[in-house]
């Protein structure tokens, strides 16, 4: 009862929200890197906020289900086929026994998640169960899935009220420039004016040196005044450091929890995703907003997770068009086709 | 407490900055104000992360608010702390210096206008106090290092440096716990593993314990590291007062 691995794709990992309260010690976060697509996966399916997916890099896996279960894909347009059929993203999927699902490679987007009605059985260390791939804990056995390796399920839980309802007219990450907003800070101070201006008003290309720890970026050089070196500190997801080569590093999911090089600014929360879906040599700029500022798009954020579930929370208006529900029937019984 | 400042670091983080400088009292002060937050248990606080002389603290912005989480932390920082005694052990830590070990001694040695043989000396002539741990499981920040070994980070730091690394930057020394990308300049390299999460123990040090680097030779190096890898090697702990 569960998921086998036939294909484990470029890096197919458990994640959660990640592993907060170690940070003291060195533990790092981890978590997913996109929290927008990995929420929605899991409110398609009702599944409790936190509960661990399957999170995917540029090609995603393909899997073999062992027994049925009820999934959501989200993220990066990976364009999920079921049996080789093509099957909709961003939708409630009911998985047979047997069925297999595969994802292929990122047309839009750089990463992708798999919700499970099942829930993944992956044990719970130290409050989570996403995988820490540099301290090699969590997850499937502390690293990435590998062909062959197999998943169970927690539960066997193959129903869901408005069935029909559960889907999402999103297609989000197509953009090929985004603006990202950023508080200013903790140590803009360190900055040249001229520096700060070219943060602001140019534009910055993603280098290939992107991965789950942050991503390098390359583009007009921020001038700090005399050093970017500093006491190492704390550092918050999003934070931009700038090295004294001049060149911004974001850092995300799977970030050092300290570091010595001075932060710019911070990327504000809801723009993390748009980030974490970019492609190499896509094309990002910089937009200052106040912390209060970005507090309300945090908390606009969450309204908007309340309305989706509004949304998929009532009777499908897709029954009154007769032939729309028979083909949905269909691919849940095609042996009676 | 007049040179304390609270930044911004985003929406959901603050940063206390107690000083600009690496010293024992200050990080006395952030040790206090963790225990004193941890007593406090305030309201929509996730996470810590303490340092030499600042403190990360990471919210939820939908339970608290910048305005609110400021608020409480001013307060805090007025309450008055009074520091304990304190007793020290200190991990003897073996390390081979130089060559392929240490591909930046010559220019840290450059650097300090001394010998790399003199470089080795004063690095492992002192006991260095451990501040915190991050960056890595298990990495040491070090205090005490020898003014006259201070160097300036990689301007590029390196894509891998290997664990068990020993290095400079700027003002701080320690030993990479396992591969990492990093801008230190690298001195040597000890065969003694220092996170290993195959271990009971997986994080040989904390905070507040010493570290005492002692020079190995390569035929020394390589003899303690086959007894690391059969689990046999232990090191040596020397107690004391601070």
């Amino acid at each position: 009862m569960g998921i086998r691995i036939l294909k484990a794709g470029l890096l197919t990992t458990v994640q959660d929200m990640g592993r907060t309260g170690y940070q003291s010690q060195g533990f790092g976060v981890s978590g997913v890197m996109d929290v927008r697509s990995f929420k929605i996966a899991n409110l398609l399916l009702d599944n409790p906020e936190n509960e661990a997916v399957l999170e995917f890099t540029l090609i995603g896996p393909t899997l073999e289900f062992t027994s049925a279960c009820i999934i959501a894909i989200t993220g990066g347009d990976f364009h999920p086929e079921v049996n080789g059929e093509p099957a909709p993203m961003y939708t409630a999927l009911y998985m047979k026994k047997g069925d297999i699902l595969k994802l292929g490679s990122a047309r839009t987007g750089s990463r992708g998640y798999i919700a499970f009605s099942g829930y993944l059985k992956i044990p719970v260390v130290m409050g989570s169960r996403c995988t820490s791939l540099k301290s090699k804990i969590g997850g499937f056995k502390g690293r990435k899935l590998m062909e062959g390796d197999y998943i169970s399920f927690r539960i066997k839980r193959n129903y869901l009220p408005f069935f029909l309802s559960r889907k999402l007219d999103l297609h989000e990450y197509d953009e090929e420039s985004v603006t990202l907003r950023v508080v200013m800070g903790p140590q803009d101070d360190m900055f040249s004016k001229q520096g700060i201006h070219n943060f602001l008003n140019e534009e910055y290309t993603v280098t290939s040196d992107f991965d789950r720890m942050g991503c390098r970026l390359e583009g007009p050089f921020i001038a700090p005044k005399t050093t970017s070196d500093i006491i190492s500190e704390g550092i918050a997801l999003g934070s931009i450091q700038v090295p004294s080569h001049g060149k911004p590093i974001i850092l995300l999911a799977d970030r050092q929890t300290t570091g010595g090089y001075a932060k710019i600014a911070t990327v504000i929360s809801v723009d993390i995703p748009k980030l974490v879906q970019r492609k190499t040599d896509q094309k990002i700029r910089f937009e200052a907003v106040s912390v209060e500022e970005a507090q309300r798009l945090y908390q606009e954020e969450e309204n908007s997770y309340i309305a989706m579930h509004a949304l998929i929370h009532k009777p499908c208006k897709e029954v009154l068009v007769v032939r729309q529900v028979a083909k949905r029937i269909r691919r849940l019984f095609p042996d009676e086709a | 407490m007049e040179d304390i400042r609270i930044l911004t670091a985003g929406d959901s983080s603050l940063l206390i900055e107690f000083g600009h400088e690496i010293n024992p009292e200050i990080n006395r002060k952030i040790k206090s104000m963790v225990e004193l937050m941890k007593e406090q248990h305030i309201e929509g606080v996730l996470d810590v992360i303490p340092a030499f002389c600042s403190l990360l603290i990471n919210y939820d912005p939908r339970v608290t608010s910048y305005a609110e989480i400021t608020r409480r932390m001013k307060k805090l920082l007025k309450v008055e702390t009074s520091a304990g005694s304190e007793k020290k052990k200190v991990y003897e830590i073996p390390v081979c210096y130089g060559g392929k070990y240490g591909p930046d001694l010559a220019f840290i040695a450059e650097h300090a206008g001394m010998s790399e043989e003199e470089v080795i000396a004063l690095h492992s002539s002192k006991d260095y106090l451990i501040y915190m741990l991050g960056f890595l499981p298990g990495f040491c920040y070090l205090g005490g290092l020898d003014e006259r070994l201070h160097t300036p980070r990689l301007a590029t730091p390196r894509i891998k440096i290997d664990a068990g690394s020993v290095g400079i930057g700027g003002s701080q020394t320690g030993i990479y716990p396992m591969d990492s990308p990093g801008g230190w300049q690298l001195m040597g390299m000890t065969p003694v593993k220092t996170y290993d999460p195959e271990r009971e123990t997986p994080i040989l040090f904390e905070a507040g314990d010493y570290i005492r680097f002692v020079p190995v030779d390569e035929d020394e190096y390589l003899r303690i590291k086959e007894q690391v890898a059969r689990g046999e090697y232990e090191c040596t702990i020397r107690e004391g007062e601070v």
